[in-house]
C-alpha cells in the first residue's frame, strides 16, 4: 500500500534523480573494493604526498633550467594555446553559420554536428598522437591535433549562439530581400560578437591547459615538457613546485580575463 | 544625420580592421615562437587524414585484445565516477562554508574561493605529475588528480548555485527558528539537488575525457592501453581503443542530456 502512495508522490524526475545518485554512489563504493592497489601502502604514500606538497609549494627552486628559460617555456605554451584557438576558430565560425539550424539547410546542420560530436569525443591527446604518426612529433602535430579539437568545440558553441538570434529579425531581413551574406555580416555576426568572443577566450583558457598536457604527454615542448622532465626524469620536487607556481599564475590570469569578458558580454546583451 | 551614421560605420570598420590586424600579428608571433610552419601544417593535414583512413582501422587481430581493452576502459570509467562523486561531496561542504546564505562566518568565503581556484587552475596533468611521485603507477594517482581538478570546478559552480537559489528557502526556514543542520537538510539539499546532480554529470563527462590523458601519463586505465599499442606500432589495436573511448563518451553524453531533461 505504502508503495503506491510513494509512486504518486514522487514523479519521474525524483525517480531519475534517485537512480542517478544511487548508481554513482554505488560505483564509487564498489571502486574501492574492485580496483588494484598493486601493493601500495596507502598510509605511507599519503604521508609522502603531504611531504611532497610541502616541498613543492613552499620551497620551489630550479636546477636544470634558469628562470628566463622557464619564462620562455610558459610563453611557448601560451603561444601554442593561442595559435590553435585562432586557427580552429576561423573554420568553426564559417561552418558554424552553416550548422546553425536557422541559417543553413537541415541536412548540412545534422551532418556537421554529427561530425564535430565525433571529433570532440576523441580526447585531444589522442588526436595529437594520431597526427604525430602522419606529420612527425613536435609542434606541427600538436598544433594540428589541438586545432582539430578546438574546431569541434567552437563549431558547436558558435552555431548554438547563432541559433539564439531572434527569429523575427531574421524574417524581417529576409522580407527586405537581403542576401544570405548580408544577413550574416550585418545581423548575425554583430549580434553574436559578444558570445563569439567569450567562447573563443574560454577555449584559449582550455587550450593553455591542453598545451601544458601536450608538452608532458606528446613531446610538444614548452612548460609541460619541463614539468614532465622534473617529475618523471629528475624526480626534483623543487622544480615541480616552481613550474606549478608558474602555470598556476598564468592560468589564474587567463581565468580572470575570461571572467571579465563573460561579464561584459552579459552586460551588453 | 547622415554624416553621423557614416561616422558610426567608419568607426566600426576601423575597429574591426584594428582587431583583425592585431590578431594576425599575435598569431604570426605565436607561430614564430612555436616554430610552426603554416605550409607544413596545411600539407600535413590531408596526409595525416589519409594515413588515418588507411592504417588506423581495427582488424581481426585487434579484436582479440577487446576483452583487455574493455577491462581497462571499465577501470577508467570507475575512477572517473569515484573522482566526480568524492569531489562533489567535498565541493558541497566547501560551498556550504563559503556561500553567503549558509556560511558560519564571512571570512570563510575568500578561503573557499582560493581553494577552488587552486584546484582548477593547476592543470590536471600537473596534479598527476605531482601525485605520481607518491602513489606511483596506481589508480590512486589519477583519482587524486581528477579529484582536485573537479573540486576546483565544482566548488565554484556549487557556490554560485547556493548563492543564487538557496537564499529564499533558507530565509523562510530560518524565520521558524530552525538550526543550521535543519536548514541545510530541509532547505538547501532539496532545493539544490537537481542542479548539483546536473553539474556532477557534466563533470563526469569532462573527467572521462581527462582520464585518458591522465592514464597515459600515469600508466593506468585506458590511457595505458592506448600508449602500449601506440608505442609498439600496433595501430589497429590503438584504433580499437580510440573507438571504444568515443562510444563511451558519446553514450555518456546522450545519457546525461536525457537525464538532465527529466531532472531539471
Amino acid at each position: 500500500m505504502t508503495g503506491r502512495i510513494r509512486v504518486r508522490r514522487f514523479g519521474a524526475d525524483s525517480i531519475a534523480l534517485a537512480a542517478t545518485l544511487t548508481v554513482l554512489v554505488g560505483v564509487t563504493i564498489g571502486g574501492f573494493f574492485l580496483l588494484d592497489l598493486k601493493g601500495l601502502n596507502l598510509g605511507q604514500a599519503t604521508a609522502k604526498m603531504f611531504h611532497d606538497l610541502g616541498i613543492m609549494f613552499f620551497s620551489p627552486g630550479a636546477d636544470h633550467f634558469t628562470l628566463p628559460e622557464m619564462g620562455w617555456g610558459l610563453l611557448f605554451t601560451l603561444a601554442l594555446g593561442l595559435l590553435t584557438t585562432v586557427i580552429g576558430a576561423i573554420p568553426a565560425l564559417v561552418l558554424g553559420l552553416l550548422a546553425a539550424r536557422n541559417l543553413g539547410p537541415a541536412w548540412l546542420s545534422w551532418l556537421l554536428r554529427g561530425f564535430v560530436a565525433f571529433v570532440r569525443a576523441v580526447p585531444t591527446v589522442l588526436w595529437v598522437l594520431i597526427f604525430a604518426v602522419g606529420a612527425g612529433l613536435g609542434s606541427v602535430a600538436a598544433v594540428v591535433g589541438m586545432t582539430f579539437h578546438s574546431f569541434g568545440y567552437l563549431l558547436k558553441a558558435f552555431s548554438e549562439s547563432f541559433e539564439e538570434l531572434d527569429e523575427g529579425t531574421l524574417e524581417a531581413l529576409k522580407a527586405t530581400g537581403a542576401s544570405w551574406l548580408s544577413i550574416v555580416t550585418q545581423a548575425v555576426i554583430p549580434s553574436s560578437l559578444a558570445a563569439i568572443t567569450s567562447w573563443t577566450f574560454l577555449r584559449f583558457e582550455i587550450n593553455f591547459t591542453t598545451a601544458v598536457a601536450m608538452g608532458a604527454a606528446a613531446g610538444a615542448g614548452g612548460v609541460g615538457f619541463d614539468l614532465f622532465m622534473a617529475s618523471g626524469f629528475y624526480f626534483n620536487l623543487h622544480e615541480v613546485g616552481l613550474l606549478t607556481w608558474g602555470i598556476l599564475a598564468t592560468a589564474v590570469m587567463l581565468e580572470w580575463g575570461a571572467t571579465r569578458l563573460r561579464d561584459t558580454a552579459r552586460v551588453r546583451s | 544625420m547622415t554624416r553621423r551614421v557614416e561616422q558610426v560605420f567608419r568607426d566600426r570598420n576601423l575597429m574591426l580592421w584594428g582587431l583583425l590586424v592585431t590578431l594576425a600579428v599575435v598569431v604570426w608571433l605565436s607561430a614564430l615562437i612555436t616554430e610552426f610552419d603554416f605550409g607544413d601544417g596545411l600539407a600535413s593535414f590531408p596526409r595525416a587524414l589519409g594515413w588515418l583512413v588507411a592504417n588506423f582501422v581495427p582488424n581481426q587481430r585487434a579484436l582479440n585484445n577487446l576483452p583487455s581493452i574493455l577491462n581497462r576502459l571499465g577501470e577508467t570509467v570507475v575512477v572517473s565516477v569515484m573522482a566526480t562523486v568524492l569531489a562533489a561531496l567535498l565541493a558541497f561542504g566547501l560551498a556550504l562554508l563559503g556561500s553567503r546564505t549558509t556560511r558560519p562566518h564571512p571570512l570563510f568565503t575568500p578561503v573557499v574561493r582560493a581553494i577552488g581556484s587552486l584546484g582548477r587552475n593547476i592543470p590536471v596533468v600537473a596534479w598527476a605529475m605531482i601525485f605520481l611521485l607518491a602513489f606511483g603507477q596506481t589508480f590512486v594517482t589519477g583519482l587524486l588528480a581528477l579529484l582536485l581538478e573537479s573540486v576546483g570546478f565544482l566548488t565554484r559552480s556549487f557556490l554560485e548555485i547556493t548563492d543564487e537559489t538557496a537564499a529564499e528557502p533558507v530565509e523562510g526556514l530560518r524565520a521558524t527558528g530552525a538550526g543550521w543542520g535543519t536548514v541545510v537538510a530541509q532547505a538547501v539539499v532539496p532545493t539544490l539537488l537537481p542542479s548539483l546532480t546536473s553539474w556532477m554529470l557534466f563533470m563526469l563527462e569532462t573527467n572521462i575525457r581527462s582520464a585518458t590523458l591522465v592514464g597515459l601519463l600515469t600508466g593506468t586505465g585506458i590511457g595505458f592501453s592506448f600508449d602500449l599499442y601506440y608505442k609498439s606500432l600496433n595501430y589497429p589495436s590503438a584504433a580499437l581503443v580510440t573507438i571504444c573511448i568515443v562510444v563511451v563518451v558519446l553514450v555518456l553524453e546522450a545519457l546525461s542530456n536525457a537525464l538532465r531533461k527529466v531532472i531539471l
